[in-house]
């Protein structure tokens, strides 16, 4: 597959199609893959990876780079494609400017998980088909990929290519019931006083870096309120837990029927917040509320929560969800 | 030195923690942190924490002064933390040379009374690492794992804990545990050994840092190479928020509704407003933002401190970098442009 992605980049490049080319640029250790914009035929033969670590979502860096001269090729993985129309849809991309070569994906590993599996002292990592091999500093091990596989992939809700000027590999499908409502439905079961205490358990670990909202496809703001000295509310660091739950419910608000599910919140988060929690909740009631919606499916749809229809749930109907009042 | 089976740590924990608050690294919601030490509480397996331990003597966030408003009226309060004795268990070599670089930043003149007040009460503990990671660089800064200084050190080899003192703080310490039993001072020689033999393994143990001096800075400042090191940055504070040595913090008021509540928070100089003046900032784009921070740990750092570095590789942001760029590859990528 990197074989193949690595040619049809050289290609592009070489033919005309585009001038320059974004991708995942090899680190120390071949899973520290950094996103990197490529312009030569030498820099992706020596640089160039797609691998189980190529995990970070390539769409929002083409709001920037889709603003420059010229035509950039961009590698998306099928929820990648996801983030890709949904920017479309909100105009933050130009289209034009753009060549998408869709590319197929059959889960993403994180390096946290291979950590936690006992791995330490890791120095390479190789896919071996459903396997791992790893070098260690304290010996060889291997391990299944799908025990090191990110919890996004695990419950991955699509496999279909839903933008794209060209595909390599097959196109997969949408995955109905992936499970990715059922931890959403666990805290639904809980008593809001459980429910309450696993989100301050959770949002108190939060340090402020930004790195969610940054990492956001969702998050296009030129200038986040939080940013804004002027605003009254720039906060870089908490007063208090309660800080830090506002924050970051006031942006699961703010991404609402806007989001994909993409997960970038939760792999980038240095403190490990299950931040797509969030997130998913909103897609769920949406889904229950409005009807089964999925931002970025595609470019006509209008989000329910920017839509309005007489069939609209009436805001009374918090009063019949949500659990018993304490 | 001292020893004690290490069947008996979660004793010695007691036995300190009755005399002073005791902090050690242990694991809550998925991963390591230092946490006030509670009966039976144990000792983490990670090696390091993820946030470092400079949070106990430099924290997030803390209140500075508080001002009550009554009518016209405004009552200056004070709103500082006298502070307690408290001792640091289990702290490694990286973060233990970073309250090195920070006392030089904090206890030069002015004196910041703050962290001083909590170095002074603090007593560091730390622990040799017997399973260093491959994102481990401290051997490029001179620092040694199996030797990790702090007011005493501890070592663990097969069942038993070794724990010497390095200060007086250290000394008064341990003479204050009875539990402990004299030994030799070489029992603890084999275990380093075996340090030494995995550090040199280290892929990024010899990091090449020729030419990161006062030097080069403008050879570093210009070098074109930035623009393509920054080009992916997010822009977020999660380098220098997990960084040991990051010492940057802005002040702010917060509004109570009868008054405000001075304090103090961690800065990161990845952020848009970090030093924004009257003029607007001087560092307009990521790529200056990101400069700034490579160039403060590998050159104005050591430029002005005797040639120390603002990095003890501790390898934090290796790991935690959600686009994975870090001072190594920036330091590898500015290091060709000198040669």
């Amino acid at each position: 597959m990197q074989e193949l992605i690595k040619a049809k980049a050289i290609e592009l490049l070489e033919n005309g199609t585009v001038d320059r080319v974004l991708g995942w640029k090899t680190g120390e250790f071949f899973y520290d893959l950094t996103p990197a914009v490529f312009t030569s035929r030498e820099e992706i033969e020596k640089d160039f990876v797609y691998s189980v670590f190529s995990g970070a979502n390539l769409s929002k860096y083409l709001v920037k780079e889709s603003r420059k001269d010229g035509k950039v090729a961009a590698f998306l993985k099928p929820c990648d494609t996801y983030s890709f129309n949904q920017l479309l849809k909100e105009h933050r991309i130009w289209r034009d400017h753009v060549h998408v070569v869709g590319i197929a994906c059959d889960g993403m590993c994180d390096m946290e998980k291979i950590r936690a599996y006992g791995a330490k002292g890791v120095l390479s990592v190789e896919r071996d088909g459903d396997t791992l091999k790893l070098e260690t500093l304290y010996g060889p091990m291997t391990m299944n990929k799908a025990d090191a596989e990110a919890e996004r992939c695990i419950c991955c809700k699509s496999r279909k290519l839903v933008a794209y000027d060209e595909k390599i590999g097959e196109d997969g499908d949408v995955i109905e019931n992936s499970g990715r409502f059922d931890m959403v439905a666990k805290l639904e079961a809980m008593t809001p006083d459980e429910r309450y205490a696993f989100w301050q358990g959770e949002l108190s670990k939060c340090i402020r870096c930004n790195a969610c909202r940054n990492v956001c496809p969702a998050c296009t703001c030129e200038k986040c309120v939080f940013d804004n000295p002027k605003s009254g509310i720039a906060q870089k660091a908490a007063v208090n837990s309660f800080e830090e739950s506002m924050y970051h419910i006031i942006r699961a608000f703010h991404v609402a029927s806007r989001c994909t599910d993409c997960g970038e919140c939760s792999r980038v988060c240095p403190q490990n917040i299950p931040l797509h929690l969030l997130n998913r909740k909103f897609i769920k009631d949406i889904n229950e509320l409005y009807g089964e919606y999925q931002s970025g499916a595609d470019l006509e749809t209008r989000p329910p929560l920017m839509n309005f229809t007489q069939e609209d749930c009436e805001p009374s109907v918090v009063y019949e969800r949500g659990g018993k009042q304490a | 030195m001292k020893q004690l089976a290490l069947s008996k740590l979660n004793e010695l924990f007691a036995a300190m923690a009755a005399q002073q608050q005791l902090y050690i690294p242990a694991d809550k919601g998925g991963q390591a942190q230092f946490l006030p030490y509670v009966d039976g509480m144990e000792l983490t397996k990670s090696l390091n924490t993820a946030r470092s331990a400079k949070d106990l003597f430099f924290p997030q966030t803390e209140d500075i002064v508080g001002f009550q408003v009554k009518g016209t009226e405004i009552t200056i309060e004070e709103t500082r933390d006298p502070g307690a004795p408290f001792v640091v268990f289990g702290v490694r070599a990286c973060d233990a040379r970073s309250f090195e670089i920070l006392d030089r930043v904090f206890l030069s003149d002015p004196v910041d009374t703050f962290y001083e007040t909590r170095r002074t009460n603090g007593t560091v503990v730390t622990l040799a690492c017997t399973r260093p990671e491959e994102t481990c660089f401290c051997g490029a800064f001179g620092i040694d794992p199996a030797n990790p200084g702090g007011d005493a050190a501890a070592w663990m080899a097969g069942e038993t804990l070794y724990l010497k003192a390095n200060t007086k703080k250290g000394e008064k310490l341990l003479s204050s545990l009875p539990l402990l039993a004299d030994c030799d001072d070489n029992a603890v020689e084999t275990v380093q050994a075996e340090i030494h033999a995995i550090t040199e393994k280290l892929p990024l143990n010899k990091l090449d840092l020729t030419g990161f001096d006062g030097d080069h800075l403008m050879e570093h400042f210009n070098n074109p190479a930035w623009s393509k090191l920054s080009e992916s940055c997010l822009g977020c504070g999660t380098c220098t928020f997990v960084c040991p040595t990051c010492q940057c913090y802005d002040v702010r008021d917060f509004d109570t509704g009868h008054g405000v509540r001075r304090f103090r928070c961690w800065d990161s100089c990845m952020y848009s407003d970090f030093t924004m003046m009257a003029h607007g900032t001087n560092r307009p784009t990521q790529k200056e933002r990101f400069r700034q921070r490579f160039m403060h740990k590998l050159v104005y750092f050591p430029s002005n401190n005797d040639g120390i570095y603002g990095c003890v590789g501790c390898g934090r942001c290796l790991a935690k970098c959600p686009i994975s760029m870090n001072i190594v590859k920036v330091a590898k990528t500015l290091g060709e442009g000198t040669k």
